[in-house]
């Protein structure tokens, strides 16, 4: 099983390429791997519950751990109220516990 | 023994928020205990560029002092003091093709000049290795 740490810096209503990012994710997280998804910069937009076309769907129902950056969550006025429960409010050091948490970690941003 | 974090970073100052996501997962690293290697390439060799300057801004009608204007080349040079104070070590190679295209050769102190190798060396050397790309 390998461990895999994906950095999403991008918003899904800006590149059409982050449903990609995502999709992969959910389906590395189908095959039994590790998987952490973690929001950062315009990411984070994706994390509001409310959001219309949002394509982060399949990701939430798989088994990776999607995260979303507090710090990025504040320069975007994102209240705990708006954010999807799935998503879990976490800081850099959490992303970097991941990252070094095991040798071997595969770690992708976009 | 500590563990060692790789970051690329390929940004350059002022155009993305890589590059402020990228000084607090090493300002982050840092304070974890861990040596940090730092190989910035294309534009991201500005970042330490000594020759930076603060600026007034018109718009807000605001003085140099009142602006603060945050310089990368200070918070890189923070970022050296505080891998001194931690007692860990922060390698940071500038690569010396993308320094000679851009002219971006005058630096504050700590970064070393390098290229492609280190980061190959880094990358079988450390923990774990993150590269930062531009879009």
């Amino acid at each position: 099983m390998a461990q895999y740490v994906m950095v999403e810096s991008r918003d899904p209503f800006e590149s059409r390429d982050v449903s990609y990012f995502y999709n992969v994710a959910a389906d590395l997280a189908g095959n039994g791997d590790q998987v952490t998804v973690f929001l950062v910069q315009n990411g984070a937009l994706a994390s509001r519950k409310d959001a219309k076309g949002n394509p982060m769907g399949a990701l939430l129902k798989s088994k990776a751990q999607v995260l979303v950056d507090s710090f990025s969550l504040k320069e975007r006025g994102i209240g705990d109220a708006e954010r999807h429960s799935a998503v879990k409010p976490a800081d850099i050091g959490d992303l970097l516990d991941k990252i070094m948490e095991q040798k071997g970690t595969k770690v992708l941003w976009h | 023994m500590a563990k060692t974090l790789t970051i690329s970073i390929m940004d350059p100052p002022y155009e993305s928020a890589n590059s402020t996501t990228s000084m607090r997962i090493i300002d982050t690293a840092i304070r974890k205990g861990m040596n940090v290697n730092v190989f910035a390439f294309e534009g991201a060799v500005s970042l330490t560029v000594k020759d930076q300057k603060p600026h007034p801004n018109p718009v807000h009608g605001t003085s140099v002092e009142e602006e603060k204007h945050p310089l990368t080349k200070d918070l890189v040079a923070g970022l050296f003091e505080l891998a001194k104070e931690k007692g860990v070590k922060l390698d940071w190679v500038n690569c010396g093709l993308c320094v000679d295209e851009r002219g971006a050769g005058n630096w504050i102190d700590g970064p070393r000049r390098g290229g492609p190798p280190d980061l190959y060396k880094w990358v079988e050397e450390s923990d774990a290795t993150l590269v930062v790309p531009t879009k």
